[in-house]
Parts: structure tokens; C-alpha cells; sequence
């Protein structure tokens, strides 16, 4: 198991010493209040920020030793800002998928497309696109390349619930292949209910980390968040109620 | 890609021989004394040098807004037009202009000296904003010492010598010009063309870039090398000639599916175009003295700037940003 480790990550006051085991096959999230250093956690691990201290290791080799090139192949990183500076076709936008190869494969282009349903798109500049659907192309551009890990900042932030849910089906699936699904994900009953492993921050810091129940437990809500809160509902359908 | 290439090629083979036909004399071959010579000596090297500094401009242009993912830039941002007009006008300011060979030497060494002042301040960080401010404060000083150079030329004629020059102009241009330019352009063309997929994957924005195996330091350092032969070029042999980067890329666009790569080398042609017509036509307007090449291009560059200015007002802004 290739696993996607972080031994003492630290970056500033933004990141203070973060350890972390991240398994593929699994929808991991990363939760935690504004300014508690997730987005810089998920850039940490892309590799795609200089550490103070600290290293990002995939199956043992560290990251930062890879050639960009190698890292890119094996590491998608989606950003949260989904803005593009050219409005390209959406076939255009999912083929730069294939940059870090440099093979200009079609067949992975193509799949992926398939996957989230773009093929009727594929020239339709992003402009033209809805919000639903542009989030499904932004993420077809990371399955292009095919990488053994995922890398989300809030993937699911500017989407309705309807394309919340299906944007989660597809990232379901891309762990089902054994990939590593990584997200930064603002909503906690979206982290409770589709994620397989929690990782709760706070001021820098891993406060919490493990199955949804343990990492978002009303406790930490409590602690992290400064909110008094109860999880009702089934298992994979919980609500939270604040108080 | 392919059909706008190809469109661009019929256009510059129409427009090339007609280039050389006209002029405030139109070559009669039959009734023109000397025509073979004005064609081989006068208007066979001008009409080359235009599509050559065209395709610089267009390059450069097209490579600098995918880079700075801004339809507004243009390569005179990075301070390398600046400082080989500087270069040129030092040549002026000594006295050396007469020879033939230092001017052109003079403002290439100027833009080296601008591509290295680049490229010290901003290549280690391989940052697009730091990248952005040097340009802005070299082209500024750049500017600032040119006109200190003006202001405290030895002489009138030297004055003179430097303001005309500065208008840009392909006005009785030889093929020394042209073996001193071309090489440079293709081998800048060449640099900018390497700059293609890193600036595709910049459409993504910076960090999803780098989440490509988009490396900064060397994008940035084929685009300071590219800009800096094709516009440092450009300007040693005919002086400020601006808009065209501007201009070009925007022309060219809406022809291709709008990645940066595949906009460069239909930015070269369409450059070259544009650049040959418009020397044409300032060949023949009915005026005392020539229009110089530089200021037509204003002309038609600054309302053009204004119009676009305009359009991303009303919500398009050549992409999406």
C-alpha cells in the first residue's frame, strides 16, 4: 500500500508539526474552521509548498526528492479557485490532464470525460458551462492524468446539493479503483456522511484524526468550531444540529 | 491550429509581392528606371525585416499575455523594449550611430542587459507578480534614462536623431538589417515555442500549474530569452514599434481553441502581417514625409486598446479571469 504520509509538517504558524497516514481507497477529509491551515495541509502534500520542516512521503519516497514530473504524475491536485484564464473548450481543459505525461493519450481524455457524463460538452467553451458542470470538467482535468492520488480543495464548496452528491459518486469511485481521495471540505455533514477518514485542524494543528465519528465528535465540534452541536440520523445520514 | 496557419500563409503570400510593388513610387517593372534595384536594395530587405519583426512582436505578445494570463499584456511590460531602445539611443548619444553595425549592437546589448536585470530580481522565485514589478521598474528606468539622454543630447542633430529613431521606422532598411534580426527572431520564436505547455497549464492558475510538473524558473527563463531576442531584435534594427504584441494575439484567438500554445506561432504570422501591411500602407500615403511605422501602429493600436478596455467592461476579458 502506497500510503501518503506527513511526518512534522510546518510551514510558518500555518502549519505546526502535522502528522498524518493517508491510505488509498479511502475518501479522506480535512476539516477545520477558517484559517486553521487546510488548504495549506492539502498544497503541503501536492508537494506543492516549500516546508520549514517536515516531509511528504508516497510509499516511503519523499516527495520533494521526486522530479516534478514524477510528482505530477502521481499526485492531481485540484486548487479551490476554479478559474481559468482562457476560456477553452472543455475537451481543451480536460486534455491539460495528460500534461505531466507528456504522451498525449487520448484514451484517458476520453475516459474521463465518460466518467462525468462531459462528452456532450466536450466543445463547448467553459464559459458556456453551468456551475454543476464545470466542477464535473475541472475534476475530469485531474482524472486525465490518471493519479494514484487526489487532491481536492474544496471541490464542493460552489455546488448545489444535487451536484454535491454527484461529484461525491465520482470521487466514491475513483477511491473504489484504489486511488487516494484527498478533500478539503468546509461542510461536516458532507465529511460525516462520504468520508472514510476525518482529519480535523485547528490553528495549525491536528486536533483530531480518524472515522468520521471519532475525528468530528460533538466534543471536538465543541472545542474546534466553538459550537454546541448534535449529530442526529442514521449512520452515512447524519444531520448536525446546533444549538 | 493548422487552418488559421494556413489562412495566415495564403494572407502573407497575397500581401508580400503586393509589399513590394508599392511605395510612393509603384514598381513598374516596364516603366520604373532602376526597378530591379529598388526591388532587390530597398523594397525586397524592408518587406523581409517586416514580417520578421512582425512575427517577434506577435510571438512575444501571444507568450506574454498566456504567461501573465492577461489579455492586456504586451512585451514591452518587461522593460526589454526599453532598454534596447536605451541601448540605441547611448549609440546616438556617442556618436557611434554612423556605423552600421552599432546601433543594432548597442540596443541588443541593452536588451541583454534588461533580460539579465530580469532575470537576476526575478528568476530565482520563478513568481509571476515580482516577475511583473522588475519588468515594470526596469522599462521605467529604462524610459527615465532615455529621456535623461534626450534631455542632455551633445547636440540638436543628435536630439533629432534619437526622437525620430525612437518613433520606430523600417524607412531605408537593408539586408544587413535583416541578417542581424532574423536569426535572433527565429531563435526567439524557437525559445517562446518552449514556453507552450508550461503556459497552457497556466491557464490553470499557478498552483494547479505547478501540480503539472510546470517548473517556474525554466518557463520563465525561456519566455525572458524568448521576448528578449525577438523584441531586443525588433528594436535594434527599427526602433519602438508597439501594439503589435497587443493586438495580434487578440486577432488570433477566437481562430484557436485559446491555449497559449497553440496562439504563438499564429501570432508570429499574424504579426508578420500586420507589420508588412502596415509599413505598406505608410509607404503610400499621399504625405509630405513618411508616416513613421511606430506612430501608424499607435494609431490603429491605441483606439484598438480603448475598444478592448471597453468589451471587458461589458464582461469579456479574452478568457475568463
Amino acid at each position: 500500500m502506497t500510503d501518503l504520509a506527513a511526518k512534522g509538517l510546518t510551514i510558518g504558524k500555518r502549519l505546526l508539526g502535522i502528522d498524518a497516514q493517508i491510505e488509498r481507497g479511502k475518501i479522506t477529509a480535512i476539516c477545520g474552521p477558517n484559517g486553521a491551515g487546510k488548504s495549506s495541509l492539502l498544497t503541503a502534500l501536492a508537494g506543492l509548498i516549500a516546508l520549514d520542516s517536515g516531509l511528504v512521503t508516497i510509499g516511503g519516497t519523499n516527495i520533494a526528492a521526486m522530479h516534478p514530473r514524477t510528482r505530477a504524475q502521481r499526485i492531481g491536485y485540484l486548487p479551490q479557485d476554479g478559474n481559468l484564464a482562457w476560456d477553452v473548450a472543455v475537451r481543451s481543459l480536460v486534455a491539460l490532464g495528460r500534461m505531466p505525461h507528456g504522451d498525449g493519450i487520448v484514451a484517458p481524455v476520453d475516459r474521463a470525460m465518460k466518467a462525468l457524463d462531459l462528452e456532450h460538452l466536450a466543445a463547448r467553451p467553459v464559459s458556456k458551462l453551468s456551475g454543476g458542470e464545470r466542477a464535473r470538467a475541472l475534476l475530469a482535468r485531474v482524472l486525465a492524468g490518471e493519479p494514484e492520488w487526489m487532491l481536492a480543495d474544496e471541490p464542493l464548496a460552489a455546488l448545489d446539493i444535487g451536484h454535491q452528491l454527484t461529484l461525491l459518486r465520482h470521487l466514491r469511485r475513483v477511491a473504489e479503483d484504489g486511488k487516494g481521495v484527498v478533500l478539503v471540505v468546509h461542510d461536516l455533514p458532507l465529511a460525516m456522511n462520504h468520508a472514510d477518514h476525518v482529519m480535523v485542524l485547528d490553528k495549525g494543528k491536528l486536533i483530531a484524526s480518524g472515522t468520521p465519528d471519532h475525528a468530528l465528535a460533538e466534543r471536538v465540534i465543541a472545542n474546534v468550531w466553538g459550537v454546541t452541536a448534535k449529530w442526529i440520523g442514521e449512520q452515512r445520514a447524519r444531520a448536525l444540529i446546533t444549538k | 491550429m493548422k487552418r488559421p496557419l494556413l489562412l495566415l500563409l495564403i494572407l502573407i503570400a497575397i500581401a508580400f509581392p503586393l509589399s513590394l510593388l508599392a511605395g510612393r513610387v509603384w514598381l513598374d517593372f516596364a516603366a520604373t528606371p532602376n526597378a530591379a534595384v529598388i526591388l532587390a536594395e530597398l523594397r525586397l530587405p524592408r518587406s523581409v525585416l517586416a514580417l520578421v519583426i512582425g512575427a517577434g512582436l506577435g510571438a512575444a505578445g501571444a507568450a506574454m499575455q498566456g504567461y501573465l494570463r492577461n489579455p492586456l499584456a504586451d512585451p514591452g511590460l518587461f522593460g526589454i523594449a526599453p532598454m534596447a531602445a536605451l541601448g540605441a539611443v547611448a549609440s546616438f548619444w556617442f556618436g557611434y550611430s554612423a556605423s552600421a553595425w552599432l546601433l543594432p549592437m548597442f540596443a541588443l546589448i541593452g536588451a541583454g542587459a534588461g533580460m539579465a536585470l530580469l532575470a537576476l530580481i526575478a528568476g530565482r522565485t520563478g513568481g509571476i507578480a515580482l516577475f511583473t514589478l522588475a519588468g515594470l521598474m526596469i522599462a521605467s528606468l529604462a524610459g527615465t534614462l532615455t529621456s535623461l539622454a534626450i534631455s542632455m543630447a551633445p547636440n540638436a542633430f543628435a536630439m533629432s536623431e534619437i526622437v525620430t529613431w525612437l518613433m520606430g521606422a523600417l524607412t531605408d532598411r537593408s539586408w544587413r538589417e535583416v541578417w542581424i534580426a532574423a536569426p535572433l527572431t527565429i531563435a526567439g520564436i524557437g525559445c517562446l515555442q518552449m514556453t507552450g505547455k508550461g503556459l497552457d497549464a497556466l491557464t490553470l492558475g499557478d498552483a494547479a500549474a505547478r501540480s503539472l510538473g510546470m517548473r517556474p524558473g525554466i518557463l520563465q527563463a525561456w519566455l525572458i530569452v524568448g521576448v528578449g531576442l525577438t523584441v531586443g531584435s525588433g528594436v535594434a534594427v527599427a526602433g519602438i514599434v508597439g501594439f503589435v504584441g497587443l493586438i495580434v494575439p487578440h486577432l488570433v484567438r477566437p481562430f484557436t481553441d485559446r491555449l497559449p500554445s497553440q496562439l504563438i506561432l499564429p501570432s508570429a504570422l499574424a504579426g508578420a502581417l500586420l507589420v508588412l501591411v502596415a509599413d505598406s500602407v505608410v509607404r503610400i500615403l499621399p504625405l509630405v514625409t513618411e508616416l513613421r511605422l511606430g506612430i501608424a501602429l499607435s494609431l490603429i493600436g491605441a483606439p484598438f486598446f480603448l475598444w478592448l478596455l471597453l468589451r471587458m467592461r461589458r464582461g469579456y476579458s479574452g478568457g475568463l479571469a
